[in-house]
């Protein structure tokens, strides 16, 4: 018969031993608790936990809002664009245009300089536009229409057209990506199509490359030699003051942790919380919701034009009007506040914001759709329609076109997939049945689709346009005529001309606009809103 | 003995082979393309091309793999389609916080199941038996993810005893590395404590019936030393055969804890290579998983020499 296991150990030496890991489990709470408060009581450290991982530090080599943001925290850009739209110098100082629209000359602010205390010259200018025209949309009609750059001295650089190009300042204040961010030159030379290797800009805080972890930390310091302007901050505009020594983004991937996280006070601000833990968000007195980039965001429903039945525009116009907002909104959004419908296809509340949608209304018509679409002689192809699962943000939208697309008549193949698979195959031009697609849907930030020129699905370049390859030289026309129109009024007026020949032709179809504020802890102050998402001028007590 | 580990050495060679012909293959046939990745919303089918070319996508699968092939064999696993960095660099990162997951997991799991496992075999069909078996059972069926918000929410947002996220690398010390390491160890460790237990358990009670244990039990030895220097040691094989398979699946298996916990380890690593389409990264880290697989399993080998005297290789 076995002894029982207590009666091996001694009574003395089990209460000592228990004694000891008493006091070692109190000790280790007492310290795990000191610890974690010491964490809290930082008050120069601003902790951020952001939308998404950092994986390209080269704000110009991608598009990713990310890797924007990155730009924004430590270069600076000849201009910005304010909470009004309106585009005000930022490292400029002053400049002039000729009479003929042809030239335009610029000087630079005294005191600019780069991180390794360099100063910023015209030289620098250049090489930075160049780099990103070879990048961005807007940057390339631009360079179109430049015939070259000139330097004259140090702080000035001129632009020489070889014909008028209406968005000048709108290009180089652009607050989306890409931004014409400055860099040095010796870093700007490298091509556009290769990552720079370089980190160093002019901007209000430094990089800190040897704590820089990818899928880890971010951690930006600083930049004593900043000297910001005197306005007070607006949008990508005004005073880039920074009142805290340093700034960490940590990159939290699961919400519920990221949540946690603020929550518990080892972060200041969740930039991005995910749709349904507003509500939780809300009720929590140690947080509030700060609203950064309130012209928010747009989904729009993009078709392929080249394979049937989306390559018939009576069709196209059916699958339109079957659609409407209000079910995008509720089912996607859901939160009370943070959606509103939008029929305009430049976000409302932006300068060319329209009503001259033509006979889209965003209100779901299924009647008239299912009469067009018999008028149209559709065949009952089925719609390839593509959905991410991974991408929370936006998941649920195609559950509801496959609904309203059906109740118009239509017969929807809805494929599951991952957003890169996605993202993949949306490049494809072959047939649907052999691993193409009719359709897809996805959100832009207000500021990627403020005009023609910057809204993808208004390049209707055919082959060489975005993914749907609309070819119709008539809204191509249209906005060359926009990129030289040198008035606002006429620029709002070809804006809207644009998009009317979007909604004859049916280039997409905007089905609601929502905002996603930021999560902040009491106590933090000075969140600016603007088109991208922006670190100076915040406080923490 | 020596010819014996020269020849499971030699062994690897083709497993690391067969595994790198897998990895590359899969990644480029599944569906995904890392150009789509970088060239972003409002790249074009013209960008697409352009980049493609430039990742050296547009060669031949075979020369493809020539290069990368020819590159892995110098030590050179590549570099990052968007990180702008080696992969041995990036993978060199993401050790430190895998191998102390990994590791402290491992510790808790024997210094609890051990004991557990031995005195549930010894007190089979006991209530303490019992118990150890209905945790067994529940540590299998609660999801990893379950655990860990649960001690999150208990331990982090009510007691607010440790931190909800994170890692701190030993650098920073070792208070602050263990202070960030006990949450995500104890959620992981359940699992692994209900597998070792259970293993214990039968290996243990299988001992208990052998002839030695009644031998060294007539002899007078204290029944404490009876279940640790005899029935426990004779019971070692299969358990540190376990111990070594847990090892193995926690450095690369651990993502969804990595995940729940913002741990920047290897798992999340390969999440995110595989999110991406970053080709390189994730060919140099399963190439690398496979590696210390086979490690681990010659280790776990070689441990049955030193445990089992009648086992010859």
């Amino acid at each position: 018969m076995p002894l029982p296991l207590h009666k091996a150990l001694s009574e003395r030496s089990f209460n000592s031993a228990r004694r000891r890991q008493l006091a070692a489990g109190l000790l280790l709470g007492l310290a795990a608790a000191g610890t974690h408060l010491g964490a809290l009581a930082d008050t120069k450290t601003l902790r951020i936990i952001p939308h998404s991982n950092i994986t390209v530090l080269d704000p110009i080599w991608t598009t990713a809002y990310i890797s924007r943001n990155f730009g924004y925290m430590i270069y600076d850009t000849l201009f910005g664009t304010d909470l009004e739209g309106r585009i005000k110098p930022q490292m400029v100082e002053k400049w002039s245009v000729s009479k003929d629209n042809k030239t335009w000359t610029f000087k630079l602010r005294d005191g600019l300089e780069f991180h390794d205390g360099k100063p910023v010259t015209s030289e620098d200018v250049v090489a930075s536009l160049t780099r990103w025209a070879s990048r961005d949309t807007m940057g390339g009609q631009l360079a179109k229409a430049l015939d070259r750059y000139e330097t004259p001295d140090a702080k000035t650089f001129v632009l020489v057209l070889k014909e008028p190009f209406g968005l000048v300042l709108e290009a180089l204040g652009k607050p989306s990506a890409n931004v014409p961010f400055i860099m040095p030159k010796r870093v700007a030379d490298t091509p556009g199509d290769t990552q720079i290797k370089e980190t160093i800009g002019s901007g209000p805080y430094t990089f800190k490359a040897d704590e820089y972890r990818p899928g880890e930390k971010v951690v930006f310091l600083k930049n004593a030699r900043y000297k910001p302007r005197a306005e007070a901050p607006s949008g990508t505009t005004g005073g880039k003051n920074v009142y805290v020594d340093r700034v960490e983004w940590v990159i939290v991937r699961d919400a519920q942790t990221q949540m946690n996280a603020l929550i518990n006070g080892e972060v200041d601000i969740l930039e991005q919380p995910a749709f349904e833990q507003y509500a939780t968000l809300r009720s929590n007195p140690d947080l509030t919701l700060v609203d950064a980039q309130p012209a928010g965001n747009q989904f729009i429903f993009r078709f392929n034009f080249l394979h049937a039945p989306f390559n018939n525009e009576k069709i196209r116009r059916a699958a339109m009007l079957a659609m409407g907002q209000e079910a995008f909104l509720k089912t996607q959004v859901g939160a009370p506040g943070m959606s509103r419908y939008c029929k305009s296809m430049f976000p409302c509340g932006t300068p060319f914001e329209s009503d001259a949608t033509g006979e889209y209304t965003g209100i779901a018509n299924p009647a008239k759709a299912k009469a067009l679409l018999a008028e149209a002689g559709y065949k009952g192809e089925p719609v390839v329609l593509m959905r991410p699962t991974d991408l929370g943000a936006i998941a649920k939208l195609p559950l509801v076109a496959k609904q309203q697309l059906e109740q118009a008549g239509f017969k929807v193949d809805l494929q599951t997939m991952d957003w890169q698979t996605l993202v993949a195959r949306r490049a494809k031009k072959d047939l649907p049945s052999a691993g193409g697609w009719n359709a897809f849907m996805t959100s832009w930030t207000a500021s990627d689709i403020l005009n023609p020129l910057t809204m993808a699905m208004m390049n209707a370049g055919g082959d060489k346009g975005w993914f749907g390859w609309q070819d119709d030289p008539e809204l191509q026309k249209i906005k060359l005529q926009f990129s030289q129109a040198s008035t606002d009024a006429d620029k709002k007026k070809l804006a809207q001309a644009a998009q009317l020949r979007a909604f004859e032709t049916v280039t997409h179809v905007p089905v609601g606009q929502y905002s996603q504020p930021a999560a902040v802890r009491k106590g933090i102050t000075g969140l600016v809103p603007a088109g991208a998402q922006v670190y100076w001028n915040i406080k923490k007590p | 003995m020596l010819s014996f580990l020269a020849k499971r050495l030699l062994a690897t060679l083709p497993v690391l082979l067969v595994v790198a012909v897998a990895v590359f293959m899969i990644v480029r046939l599944t569906p995904g393309d890392p150009a789509a990745v970088i060239g972003g919303n409002s790249a074009t089918s013209e960008d697409l091309d352009r980049i493609r070319a430039q990742l050296g996508l547009t060669q031949p699968l075979w020369q493809q793999f020539r290069l990368w092939g020819g590159a892995v064999l110098q030590g050179d696993l590549g570099h990052s389609f968007f990180m702008n960095k080696p992969v041995v660099e990036l993978i060199a990162q993401r050790m430190e916080p895998t191998l102390s997951l990994a590791a402290g997991t491992l510790l808790l799991a024997i210094v609890l199941a051990l004991p557990l496992g031995t005195l549930a075999a010894w007190r089979m069909g006991s209530w303490l038996d019992k118990a150890v078996m209905a945790f067994s059972v529940a540590g299998f069926s609660v999801p990893v993810f379950v655990v860990g918000y649960v001690l999150i929410y208990v331990m982090a947002l009510q007691l607010h005893w440790f931190p909800v996220q994170g890692y701190r690398r030993l650098e920073a010390g070792v208070w602050p590395w263990l202070h960030q390491l006990i949450l995500p160890c104890l959620t992981l460790s359940v699992t692994y404590v209900a597998l070792l237990a259970r293993v214990t358990r039968a290996a243990v009670s299988e001992a208990l019936t052998e002839d030695y244990i009644r031998t060294a039990r007539a002899k007078g030895i204290t029944e404490l030393a009876v279940l640790t220097h005899h029935a426990l040691r004779n019971a070692a094989v299969p358990v540190i055969t376990v111990i070594g398979v847990s090892a193995a699946l926690l450095l690369g298996g651990v993502v969804v804890t990595e995940t729940v916990y913002a741990i920047p380890g290897l798992g999340q690593l390969t999440v995110d290579a595989v999110l991406n389409r970053d080709f390189p990264v994730l060919q140099g880290v399963v190439l690398f998983f496979a590696l210390a697989y086979v490690l681990i399993n010659l280790l776990v080998d070689l441990s049955y020499l030193f445990l089992d005297p009648r086992i010859r290789y």
